[in-house]
């Protein structure tokens, strides 16, 4: 029988069906971190329980880490004991930690696919719900609760009901300026905060194909903002080709070995999914959200929809109250004092690479506070190499070093109440990046040029510019 | 985890939808290691002002409302977040039952998890719920878990709602899934033996 590539994946990892629906389901790496974690272990030791596989599992501190001064201790005493019991319930249960000082620290869902940890055909769980990253390797990858984290711990297993499967079929060439990060808004305004949920979602088409590896880890990261489990993306050549050689990838005559399967995983030509959706590439525009979930993204140049239907205009007008912004206008002028570049969505080094190569020989406006924390230690390492801190440096950007930062505030990193942040993020909710902050989500590309301007404007023209270059 | 049969309660109505598990616990707060006390925190951006004063207009200091134990709110509720501090959170509230015309599935399982119960209605039954608490709010809902039933007073045939058959016999006993997934040990030893993917 024809199955889609999430159906040979589940398939391969289900131990057991249940009469009843629910099955016993194999999960091959646990990545953890300090925030989700902590009750977990309490909860194994209260039960009597140890690991069954520390091996599978890989720890990191990110969400809660300061992004200035690592080498000195955390100043917040809250933050500094939830880091501390990271550590400690690491080396009691015998977890490999990359901690704050390690050179392979950083964002979990950066960490793994550089690692090479991240593989297609593998089962990938954490305690976060943007674990939907590592789909972009063909793996199938989602966030729990700290419950099941507590359940994986001790069994390496979840008790799992079978989504539904969604395809996403992106097909054409992108106009220039237009990313990844365009890409998934533009998907997620068509369908809706709610509208994948109950499913698992696989992105297929030729322009999804075209995206890199960094591209297609920010289409799977954000699936969970229209509610999907998760997202996935076939493997081909440039998956193969980003995880070669890395650390953790298959070496040797194990790579050959590796690569034969993964070709077998992507799916068959005549599969059938329970849902179907279809974009043109060359219709989305540079999006920017105006509201307070994902779902409420427009591209840039529109004007803020008015809605009919009166559920779904006293959500709009509860949105926009929030924001300051009103029905049927346009964002255009619209000044920003805040742009923050990072997070699992945007802080690899493909994005570094564009805002450097925008902001050079450019200023940000003086108004504007614009941070840009790396995703890793490895992406801060490489982007010293090329220069880049030197050119952000130059156009009054502060580069930090790596953790989740403003995407969600846990650390000093907040945008003051009442404050427009142009962030290249997952989520623009109510208070995300701080009480009362506004965020506005948009691709790199976006919010270098709002730093550089202050305000947003048309992208179109520096679009031109830059693809003359 | 704690036992649910039955529960006769009050209900707070929360008509938003996408209620995200930000809105539900802020991050700031995720800084606690242990699962007690983050009911306190519970809506805390809707619920105190800057200066920490509760907010008048926000449903969870109305007077009106206090000490009951179903929360009534808008479609997609949970979204965000895996954090199941938000059902730590509901539930150190005082509250067993979220009911809703669908939940964030993270959310749900987490709600599941902790003994909080989600209970799916359709979305014209919430709204009649929500017009039916609008009218009297000491309105009291009863829900029995083992005949999968949400009584509403003044209607004659209470409201059926679908419930996994096992995770319903864990809520009524108090079973989690890890003594489950204990009881499977020789099924996972035996499948761990062959994963041909792990290279």
């Amino acid at each position: 029988m024809s199955r889609t590539l999430f159906d040979k994946i589940w398939d391969a990892h289900a131990v057991r069906e249940l009469p009843g629906g629910l099955t016993v389901f194999y999960i091959d790496r646990h990545l953890i971190h300090e925030v989700t974690s902590p009750q977990a272990f309490d909860e194994l030791t209260v039960r009597g329980l140890t690991l069954r596989r520390p091996g599978q599992m890989l720890a990191t501190a990110d969400h809660n880490v300061p992004t200035r001064h690592q080498n000195q201790p955390i100043q917040d005493p809250l933050s500094r004991s939830q880091v501390d019991k990271l550590t400690e319930n690491c080396a009691r249960h015998g977890v490999e930690l990359y901690g704050l000082g390690h050179a392979n620290q950083g964002i979990v869902h950066v960490i793994g696919p550089e690692l090479g940890l991240t593989q297609p055909g593998l089962t990938i769980v954490c305690g976060d719900s943007h674990t939907s990253t590592h789909g972009a390797f063909g793996a199938i990858a989602f966030g729990i609760g700290t419950s099941q984290v507590t359940q994986v711990m001790a069994s390496q297993c979840l008790l799992l009901d079978k989504p539904r499967r969604m395809r996403i079929t992106v097909d054409g060439e992108l106009a220039a300026g237009v990313s990844a990060k365009d890409v998934i808004l533009h998907i997620i305004a068509a369908l809706g905060t709610g509208g994948a949920t109950g499913y698992f979602v696989e992105y297929a088409g030729s322009a999804i194909r075209a995206l890199s590896m960094e591209g297609r880890m920010t289409v799977c990261n954000m699936s969970i903002e229209m509610g999907a489990r998760g997202g996935l993306i076939a493997p081909d050549a440039t998956t193969f080709d980003y995880l070669q050689g890395r650390p953790y990838a298959p070496q040797a005559e194990n790579w050959n070995r590796a690569v034969a399967y993964w070709q077998t995983l992507p799916t068959d030509a005549d599969a059938v999914f329970d849902a179907e959706h279809h974009f043109e590439a060359s219709a989305i525009r540079p999006m920017i959200t105006f509201g307070t979930n994902p779902g409420l993204g427009m591209p840039l140049g529109a004007t803020i929809p008015v809605l009919t239907d009166v559920a779904e205009a006293a959500g709009l007008e509860k949105s926009l109250r929030y924001m300051g912004f009103t029905a049927g206008e346009s964002l255009l002028g619209q000044e920003i004092s805040h742009v923050f570049i990072g997070s699992c969505t945007n802080s690899r080094i493909e994005d570094l690479r564009t805002v450097a190569a925008f902001v050079k020989g450019r200023q940000k406006a003086p108004h504007v506070e614009a941070i840009i924390v790396p995703g890793s230690q490895q992406v801060a390492r490489q982007a010293r190499a090329e220069g880049l801190d030197q050119v952000l440096a130059a156009a009054g950007f502060e580069l930090r070093e790596p953790g989740c930062s403003a995407c969600l505030a846990m650390n000093e990193d907040k945008i003051p109440a009442g404050a427009y942040c142009v962030s290249t993020s997952n989520r623009n909710f109510e208070g995300r990046q701080g009480p009362g902050a506004r965020t506005l989500l948009a691709s790199p590309l976006v919010a270098a040029i709002t730093a550089v301007e202050g305000r947003l404007v048309d992208v179109a023209e520096y679009v031109q510019q830059l693809a003359d270059v | 985890m704690e036992q649910f049969q039955t529960l006769r309660s009050g209900v707070v109505p929360l008509p938003v939808e996408n209620v995200d598990t930000d809105q539900i616990i802020p991050a700031r707060f995720l800084k606690a290691t242990t699962r007690q006390g983050f009911g306190k925190n519970l809506f805390a951006d809707w619920r105190y002002g800057a200066d920490g004063q509760p907010k008048t207009g926000f449903v969870l200091n109305d007077p009106r409302y206090q000490g009951h134990r179903i929360l009534l709110a808008g479609q997609n509720f949970g979204c965000g977040s895996s954090r199941e501090h938000a059902a730590w959170a509901l539930y150190d509230a005082g509250f067993r039952v979220v009911v809703s015309s669908y939940f964030a599935d993270i959310f749900r399982g987490n709600a599941l998890n902790t003994g909080l119960l989600p209970l799916q209605v359709t979305e014209p039954e919430l709204q009649a719920l929500f017009a039916a608490v609008a009218a009297d709010s000491d309105l009291a809902l009863t829900v029995d878990l083992a005949a999968q039933t949400l009584s509403v007073p003044g209607r004659s045939e209470p409201i059926r709602f679908e419930l996994d058959a096992y995770k319903k016999e864990c809520l009524l006993n108090g079973y989690d899934d890890i003594d489950f997934l204990l009881s499977q040990e020789s099924a996972i030893t035996t499948f761990e033996q062959n994963r041909p993917w792990i290279f």
